[in-house]
């Protein structure tokens, strides 16, 4: 066991804030090292199940690990342990503070510390789990701006997408840029659902990550056969929201493949019995993301589609 | 003046519409001068301040101070949604609305909020945001802008407040209000009048008169009996940079031992820890240069690696 402190900081009352890693170490270690990061935000627990299942299997094939494998469960440990997806008590979403700053606040000191550690790894990936509010198939989203480094790096993760989205100015605080942009090379995972987890996203990742890590030469022996993902250029992404307020009830499955036309699920009005919208598929394709908190309103996003691959 | 629906934002089945309306004064036709009131649940003081001005321009302009041609805005607040539950960002998922600017009309709830604020408010000559900061900490009354290449820094000084500090803007403030009212071409300010969470009725008639002020150096109000004087200091112009931050070394519950706007020697303590189970002092804080006390952090318990003090130096 080597567990490390990332940064350690003195809270208010009696109590400190320490974020932690676990390195797993094996042959060689100097060679290459990766990093496996998730808990940004308190309410994304599906990087939990990952860094615990991940920590096991590489445990029992020590032999076989060359480098150093960092696993940070959780840079946020106050919004997960009060089920709170931001920094309890601070404006800015964690994931908008980087790369951290040592003149205003405990969170952008911390924020800097984190970045500092990870910096100089082979690989990055950081672990989310969407938000409770939509459900998400296994998928690695890219900025357009590093998609040409990151996409070949992403192909082995066991996912069922890689999302090309384009650049936009308020991301660059965001950690995934923050090491893209010094030279650290770091995928984004979205998965599943707030507040919950999904086992069997968690071991396919698990299994990505592994034959990822046996692709950069840092693990011997078999690995699982992966799946090559779906890639966004392959076709296009549309959105639906919500025009109205209300309660979302679905009618297609998460996952699924839909029809233009087909309709998603409605808006309905438990008050009057009435269906105050009919939301329909913009496109013919994959659903992979779908509404799982009912309660809606005007401009809340239903669902998003790829259609055309 | 005339109250105009901005939007209306529908919560049924369970919370009745939500309405923002504007104020507007002077040559409807016209551009010229907007203010934003509250975008958070928690900016009572902002709403206060652009209500009394509300109260003040409808005076003025039954008093024929409002010259042909000019045109006024006022939003006293768009956030009632979380104002009426004790929330500072939108309930639902916690998203800030000033940071959702120029909106997109076809996005999520916040974005559309952005949106129809953003509609109304573009394209006038002038922006004033009476704005809320980050951190919690109470400021000596300031004019912000960002520092995006269009802004015109002199036109601050007509606030006739001692300070304006001209921000580096950074990733995320590339979705504000203010940053995305340069980006269109109104000259911009974001007014931050010393409170939020609580109501002030002198600083927020301080921050009125600083307004009308302004309104007046640039030819919106004409000089009227009743009207602000010309201040007796001139405003300097800082860099954020400028702002001499004092970090906390230790933990517990936070004392500050001077007020705002008060001078300072280098070295002098200007602040104290206690530890919260035996009050003995774990930190003396001290004043790092020579200088005015610009920001003091109103955390009553207070984290190490913290900004407990902002100080603008002599030099």
């Amino acid at each position: 066991m080597n567990i490390k402190d990332v940064v350690r900081i003195k809270l208010p009352i009696g109590e400190e804030l320490a974020i932690q890693k676990n390195r797993i170490v094996g042959n060689a270690p100097g060679s290459k090292r990766i990093c496996i990061i998730t808990g940004t935000h308190g309410d994304e627990l599906e990087g939990q199940y990952v860094a615990w299942s991940l920590a096991r299997a590489l445990r029992a094939r020590l032999d076989d690990l060359h480098g150093i494998v960092d696993i940070y469960p959780s840079l946020n440990p106050l919004g997960i342990s009060t089920i709170e997806r931001g920094l309890p008590g601070f404006d800015l979403d964690m994931n908008r503070i980087f790369p951290g700053s040592n003149e205003f606040s405990a969170n952008e000191y911390v924020a800097g510390k984190i970045v500092e550690d990870v910096s100089g790894a082979d690989l990055a990936i950081d672990i989310h789990a969407s938000n409770i509010f939509l459900r998400e198939i296994p998928q690695i989203r890219i900025n357009e701006k590093t998609a040409d480094t990151l996409v070949p790096m992403a192909m082995n993760l066991n996912m069922d997408f890689i999302w090309i989205h384009s650049a936009a100015t308020v991301l660059e605080s965001t950690l995934a840029w923050s090491l893209n942009s010094t030279g650290t090379p770091c995928l984004v995972v979205e998965m599943g659902v707030g507040m919950r987890i999904s086992k069997e996203y968690g071991d396919r990742l698990t299994t990505g990550i592994m034959t990822t890590m046996a692709k950069m030469g840092m693990l011997d022996g078999p690995v699982m056969p992966v799946f090559p993902p779906i890639i966004s250029t392959d076709g296009h992404v549309d959105y639906i929201n919500a025009n109205q307020s209300g309660i979302f009830m679905p009618e297609t499955a998460h996952g699924s493949i839909v029809e233009k036309g087909q309709v998603v699920g409605v808006v309905a009005d438990p008050l009057t019995g009435h269906v105050r919208e009919k939301l329909v598929s913009p496109l013919s394709g994959l659903l992979f993301t779908l509404r799982e908190y009912p309660v809606v309103y005007s401009g809340s996003l239903i669902a998003r589609g790829l259609g055309g691959a | 003046m005339e109250k105009k629906r901005i939007f209306s934002f529908s919560a049924f089945p369970y919370r009745q519409k939500i309405t923002v309306d504007g104020f507007y004064f002077g040559d409807f036709g016209e551009k010229t001068v907007a203010v934003m009131g509250s975008t958070r649940g928690d900016e009572y003081q902002q709403m206060l301040t652009a209500s009394l001005l509300v109260k003040r321009l409808k005076k003025l302009e039954a008093e024929g101070a409002i010259p042909a041609g000019i045109g006024i805005l006022v939003i006293p607040t768009a956030s009632q949604f979380s104002m009426n539950v004790g929330k500072r960002f939108f309930p639902v998922d916690n998203t800030d609305i000033n940071r959702m600017f120029p909106g997109y009309d076809k996005g999520e709830t916040t974005q559309r909020l952005a949106d129809g604020l953003f509609k109304a408010l573009k394209d006038y000559k002038y922006g004033i945001h009476l704005a809320s900061f980050y951190l919690h900490g109470n400021f000596v009354s300031h004019v912000r802008a960002m520092n995006t290449g269009y802004q015109d820094n002199s036109l601050a000084a007509d606030f006739g407040f001692p300070y304006c500090i001209i921000r580096k803007p950074q990733p995320i403030d590339t979705t504000t209000l203010n940053y995305n009212w340069q980006v269109f071409e109104t000259t911009a300010f974001s007014v931050y009048s010393g409170y939020t969470n609580m109501v002030d009725m002198e600083a927020a008639a301080g921050t009125v008169d600083a307004i009308l002020h302004f309104m007046v150096k640039r030819g919106c109000l004409r000089p009227t009996e009743g009207l602000p004087e010309e201040p007796a200091e001139k405003t300097v112009i800082l860099p954020d940079s400028a702002l001499t931050k004092i970090i906390t070394n230790d933990a517990g519950l936070f004392f500050p031992q001077v007020e705002l706007g008060e001078k300072v020697k280098a070295g002098q303590v200007i602040g104290k820890i206690l530890d919260p189970f035996t009050a003995e002092e774990v930190e003396q804080i001290r004043a790092s240069c020579d200088g005015t006390i610009f920001f003091i952090c109103t955390d009553i318990a207070i984290s190490q690696h913290t900004a407990a003090f902002g100080i603008i130096g002599n030099s």
